[in-house]
């Protein structure tokens, strides 16, 4: 009776659920906790929740939900390395018969984990967050197409962020391998709670990611100030355009996939079992549909970021603009005609292999453009090596590397030596770390004052800079010889003693990259604490090229005071060319969407419904989710949703900034 | 739209040395102005949600791990009424539209009723076929045949589903608030929606019901 | 492609003599083939890389803003040569590697049955492959030697310069069957077979392993290829054969339970048909064959109504391999043929994917 009663109230949740018995997991939940109560401490002390929840929480301002996003990414860069650092290090002693420190029921849920939070909970909120912030000042828009639906967004993706975390004290993480084909991920071979969590987890994401590239796409379509063609719109907002396409067409395939998974995990259904009918490699096929164009959602923001920052240190206009944009559509297109290539060994036939291996290499003819073009825009150029600049240089070196290692694997007999092997490991490291990462450190290290209102400290940037970029070469090269040595991914033992040199440089390769993100938390640190010195009045601090930099920084929550009009692809050039005067009287009032709460409590919500459907507890999940479409269709009931910000207002913030930059001159 | 305020601004610039880089009078882009595209953006992601679908019927659709196909299950007849039901509600909708741009509050009321119910109709039919099949021991645990069709038909009566809450909302709304612009766009997304789940039913009736009979 | 053998040495000037570079070194044609390719492609690409990553350098260094010598032109964005340079030069790259690569792909295809027993040498005519029939366990693997009829596990053998023919399957999850000395690898799948086509030109003991993770004991999926001389082979197959135990389906049943790390055994000898019932997930009594289940469904899709309709009516009978109703299926079971890639349960038998490989043998185009 009693045992019915917690059943229904707790599902399959049990003490036995709490991981008591690893003692590496009660340290980390007791230094969460200890860190988790000392900030609700801090806010509760300076009495920042007000502050906490008015202005930031319940924000629709795409700026501050941009800002976010990259706080999320960071949060999760951190949690992420730290499954990589244990990884790494139960590699390099699992040999001569050591099992390592991890049993096979950790190093399996570190590994996945690993790979789940860094793409979907490290590298999407970095890039989204980055496009949230930049395209609505780089194309002259007060804030994106849809604002709630922006914080709703944000909200589902840390909700999804939040059930993942769960996983690490409450039950298990999948240990599937971050995509989880079955039927290892079916209920045969892993009835537990781990994929339940992983499913949960990316559906409600999900949906927050979809959204955001609904709401993006139309912005960059239906909100560019007046005169921006789409052949005079920056490159960075051109890879995000193209990018919120690929999410707006790639996603629904991973909700629809992960659906069926669910369906047969959850109903008995038969789409990926091995009997009944069902077919896993279908499952293998739709995940890659969406998880090739996946790997051009990452990129091509990466891609934007470098054209803006090299265009800007050069001091010089772009190479081949429509070039770059050409490229950029075709790399779009050609996303969704490769998927195959992640599965060469599967059996297909040699027409249907070498189709999709040729059609993988010439994907790299308009990359190899791009790195060209990138290329031509230095020369005869003046080219200032600040941060951001050194993060493309690098960028460039490094990807070339990873681009290369890339076709070959898309040479189906080749890959069907490399495939699956720690070559490949290194080529979408290199790829994702060099390309992406790198973009992703550019980008902050060159938007950061625009958001801020001040530069990042030099010297730690470059200490960071340089262990990011060492860490990476000794972590990963090994990598690749190790490929070249025939051994594959996800082992978790060691026979060949031989190899373990290798490992050792990679782990400390890991280290050097601690350090350098340990480098990047201290330059933020310090640049915060030294933010005077570092101060730029002018909201140009880089003699930069687009639109985001013609405003003061931080910008004014309305952006603009006037909807700016171009005539240039580099429009803030442009006007500092012809000898743009800035506005000084005629202010207008503004109207701008109010905050709301909406979305955070229908997050909420999600999450506890994702909790219920993970730990069976099917009346937590039927309320919760009743709750949620209640609240939705109650929020709609809404209707007044905008202010309007009083022409004076305006007027007093435009004078402050006129004054400010009166000192600076 | 773009287009026009260059020419004026251009118009303006040609008579100056220094171009104008600022709109004076707000620019407002009318609230709600995008809202037709972003809807129309979703529906196109909630299309290749239904594409996957259609797509894993079409590999698995024909494994009927040993049981009945769709000869033995379907009754065409009943999927015709249920056609009908949804064709109809979208021609109710349409009706339920013209009457928003004549601002009849009476009429958009009267035709919203008319197609929830011919909704309410069509997602009664599906629920007695989904339970004749299950009944007659055709569940979707039965065969991947199954699974893929109990979903893709699922999917999309779920979706109906919502269309009927959300229609029920928005008459809600109407009353309250009367067609206001916002109700004006709320009910062209849902116009929009509504036609698009009767595009994808005639998919579904096509491939799944009338090319697994014949 | 001997053109580009010296980069071969490439990975000995690291000067790490210590170090096993299997893929680069492999033992079997097939890899040698493949890694020629890759060394290829390397080769070709890096004809572009090399000056990037150079210029890359050069143009930092050159036009680095203290550097007040070097040309500045701020609005210098456009060139049509230039442009036409940078989208040709990786297409005549593409080109030349696609070209390549369609070859290679259909050359080095796991499907194709040799034609060369190494680079140098054809298959002498009415050479009978080796057969070796191939199940990834949780977490071992079982290999079955139909021609001698003799199975072990975690421990396969092969005469030198004997084609072998594997087929493989699972017996649930998924695996991939690799040992990177021989020749690529290629997934195993339950229900479903693959195949490969390789053989071994070295005596040796080469390593083999899981190349796909599949769950817990993945990383003790480990076996030993041997590579051996004619004698050695037979010596090995009559190892074998005076094994104590043999394999019958109940004791496969055993086997098939989740175990870790496990050593090599051997059985005597295999019942009948029991790869294939493996294979068709039929090695339960009372379960029924996917090639049954596959006739029963396409006489479904044909309209068999009256069968169908009584299976309907009992639901149970379908999950049971029930005489009555199977017989009144007049089951016709699908000839397995040599065409078939994939054989599945819920796979089409694919028609005709072009093959170059039956087309051509001379030598030239294997040796590219």
């Amino acid at each position: 009776m009693l045992s019915q009663v917690w059943a229904f109230l707790f599902g399959r949740l049990s003490f036995e659920s709490l991981p008591f018995h690893e003692p590496i997991l009660v340290v980390t939940f007791i230094v969460v906790a200890l860190g988790g109560i000392g900030l609700v401490a801090a806010l509760t002390y300076y009495r920042l929740w007000s502050y906490l929840w008015h202005e930031w929480l319940t924000t629709v301002d795409h700026k501050r939900i941009g800002i976010m996003y990259m706080v999320l990414g960071i949060i999760m860069l951190l949690r992420g390395f730290a499954d990589a650092i244990m990884m790494r290090s139960q590699q390099a002693i699992a040999f001569g018969g050591s099992e390592g420190y991890l049993p096979a029921h950790h190093y399996d849920q570190i590994f996945t984990a690993h790979g789940v939070i860094m793409i979907f909970f490290v590298a999407m909120p970095f890039v989204t967050g980055l496009m949230n912030y930049v395209v609505p000042l780089q194309i002259g828009a007060r804030d994106v197409a849809f604002p709630f639906l922006n914080n709703f967004s944000f909200w589902m993706t840390v909700s999804g962020v939040v059930l993942v975390m769960a996983s690490l004290f409450i039950g298990e993480f999948a240990k599937t391998g971050w995509l989880a084909y079955p039927p290892l991920s079916g209920l045969d071979a892993s009835p537990d709670v781990g994929v339940d969590y992983y499913i949960w987890a990316l559906q409600i994401a999900g949906v927050g990611t979809l959204l955001s590239g609904v709401n993006l796409v139309a912005t960059i379509v239906k909100m560019r100030a007046p005169g921006m063609s789409m052949m005079k719109m920056p490159i960075f907002t051109w890879t995000a355009l193209c990018t919120n396409i690929l999410i707006v067409a790639a996603f629904p395939v991973l909700t629809a996939v992960l659906a069926l998974l669910a369906a047969d995990r959850y109903l008995g259904m038969n789409f990926f079992t091995n009997d009944l009918g069902g077919n896993a490699m279908m499952y293998i096929n739709l995940v890659w549909i969406w998880g090739h164009p996946e790997v051009y959602i990452l990129i091509l923001p990466a891609f934007g970021v470098f054209s803006e920052v090299v265009s800007t240190f050069s001091g010089k206009r772009l190479f081949g603009y429509a070039s770059m944009v050409y490229a950029t559509v075709v790399i779009t297109v050609l996303a969704y005609l490769v998927w195959l290539h992640h599965f060469f060994t599967m059996g297909s036939g040699a027409s249907v292999n070498s189709f999709f291996g040729i059609t993988t290499m010439i994907i790299s003819i308009p990359t190899g453009a791009k790195m060209f073009n990138w290329l031509f825009t230095m020369y005869h150029g003046r080219i200032r090596f600040e941060l951001p600049m050194l993060w493309s240089l690098a960028f460039m070196l490094t990807f070339v590397i990873g681009g290369m290692t890339g076709v070959m694997l898309a040479v189906p007999p080749a890959d069907f030596v490399l495939h699956n092997s720690l070559f490949l490991v290194a080529h979408f490291h290199n790829v994702i770390i060099g390309g992406v990462l790198f973009g992703m450190f550019a980008g902050i290290n060159f938007w950061f004052p625009k958001a801020f209102g001040f530069k990042l400290d030099r010297f730690w940037g470059l200490v960071s800079f340089w262990f990011w970029v060492v860490g990476f070469y000794a972590a990963f090269m090994p990598l690749y010889v190790l490929g070249l040595m025939g051994v594959t991914r996800r082992l978790r033992v060691f026979e060949d003693p031989s190899l373990q040199i290798w490992f050792v440089i990679a782990a400390g390769g890991a280290a050097l990259i601690a350090i350098g993100i340990l480098a990047f938390l201290i330059q933020l640190f310090v640049s915060i604490k030294n933010r005077e010195k570092l101060r730029d009045t002018t909201g140009d601090p880089w003699n930069a090229r687009t639109l985001e930099w013609s405003t003061s920084s931080p910008p004014p929550e309305y952006n603009f005071a006037f909807t700016p009009v171009i005539y240039d692809s580099d429009a803030w050039w442009d006007m500092k060319a012809r000898g743009y005067q800035r506005p000084l009287d005629g202010y207008r009032p503004i109207h701008m969407p109010k905050n709301t709460g909406a979305g955070v409590i229908l997050a909420g919500l999600a999450f506890l419904t994702g909790f219920g459907l993970v730990w069976y507890i099917w009346w937590l999940a039927l309320v919760s989710f009743v709750a949620l479409i209640g609240y939705a269709i109650a929020h709609t009931f809404n209707y007044d949703r905008d202010f309007t910000i009083p022409a004076e207002e305006v007027a007093e913030t435009e004078h402050g900034r006129t004054a400010l930059l009166g000192a600076g001159a | 739209m773009a287009s026009t305020h260059v020419a004026s601004s251009e118009a303006i610039a040609a008579d100056n040395s220094v171009p104008v880089f600022y709109l004076t009078e707000e620019h407002a882009h009318a609230p709600g102005g995008a809202t037709a595209f972003g809807f129309w953006i979703y529906l196109m992601s909630d299309c290749l949600v239904f594409a996957s679908l259609f797509a894993v019927y079409g590999v698995i659709g024909g494994n009927f791990a040993g049981g009945p196909g769709p000869h033995e299950l379907f009754e065409l007849p009943l999927v015709a009424v249920n056609t009908a039901m949804l064709l109809f509600s979208s021609i109710t909708y349409g009706f339920a539209m013209l009457a928003m741009e004549k601002r009849n509050i009476a009429h958009v009321q009267g035709w919203l009723a008319i197609t929830g119910l011919f909704g309410a109709a069509f997602i009664g039919i599906e629920l007695y076929e989904f339970g004749t099949l299950i009944a007659e021991g055709a569940t979707p645990q039965s065969s991947g045949f199954l699974s893929a069709f109990f979903l893709l038909v699922g999917t999309h009566g779920l979706h109906v589903t919502i269309g009927i809450i959300w229609l029920v909302t928005l008459m809600v709304q109407v009353r309250r608030m009367g067609l206001v612009a916002a109700n004006r766009r709320r009910l062209m997304c849902l116009s929009m929606f509504w036609h698009f789940l009767d595009v994808i039913w005639i998919g579904v009736f096509t491939f799944v019901y009338l090319m697994g009979m014949l | 492609m001997r053109r580009f053998q010296f980069l071969l040495l490439l990975p000995l000037l690291a000067g790490l003599g210590g170090c096993n570079f299997v893929v680069l070194d492999p033992s079997g044609h097939i890899a040698a083939e493949q890694r020629d390719l890759l060394i290829f492609a390397t080769g070709l690409m890096l004809l572009i890389i090399l000056p990037v990553m150079g210029l890359t350098v050069y143009f930092a260094w050159r036009y680095r803003h203290t550097n007040t010598e070097a040309e500045y032109d701020p609005e210098w964005h456009h060139s049509t040569v230039l442009e036409l340079v940078v989208w040709a030069a990786p297409l005549a790259i593409i080109i030349c590697l696609g070209a390549v690569t369609y070859l290679g792909t259909h050359l080095l295809d796991p499907y194709r049955p040799l034609t060369q027993v190494d680079r140098d040498r054809p298959l002498p005519e009415g050479t009978e492959p080796l057969q070796v029939e191939v199940v990834s366990l949780d977490w071992k693997w079982l290999f079955f030697y139909p021609q001698y009829g003799i199975a072990t596990v975690n421990e396969l053998a092969a005469p030198v310069d004997r084609p072998i023919h594997f087929k493989i399957t699972s017996s649930g999850v998924m695996n991939a069957f690799y040992i990177p000395a021989l020749a690529g690898m290629i997934y195993s799948m339950a229900g479903m077979e693959t195949q490969l086509h390789a053989v071994i030109n070295a005596e040796g003991d080469y390593e083999g392993f899981s190349s796909n993770y599949s769950g817990a004991g993945f990383s003790g999926m480990r076996f030993v290829f041997k590579g051996l001389d004619q004698a050695g082979f037979e010596e090995w197959i009559d190892a074998g054969r005076n094994a104590d135990e043999a394999l019958t389906a109940a004791r496969y049943v055993e086997l098939e339970k989740p175990s870790e790390n496990v050593p090599v055994m051997r059985f005597s000898s295999v019942e009948d048909g029991l790869y294939n019932r493996i294979l068709e997930m039929c090695v339960d009594p009372g379960t029924r064959c996917m090639s049954e289940t596959m006739a029963l469904d396409a006489q479904t899709a044909a309209g068999g109504r009256e069968v169908a309709l009584a299976l309907c009516r009992s639901p149970f009978a379908i999950f049971n391999n029930d005489e009555a109703v199977v017989g009144r299926a007049k089951m016709t079971p699908i000839p397995a043929t040599a065409e078939t890639r994939l054989r599945g349960f819920s796979l089409a038998t694919p028609s005709s994917d072009v093959r170059l490989t039956d087309a051509r043998t001379d030598d030239d185009i294997s040796n590219f």
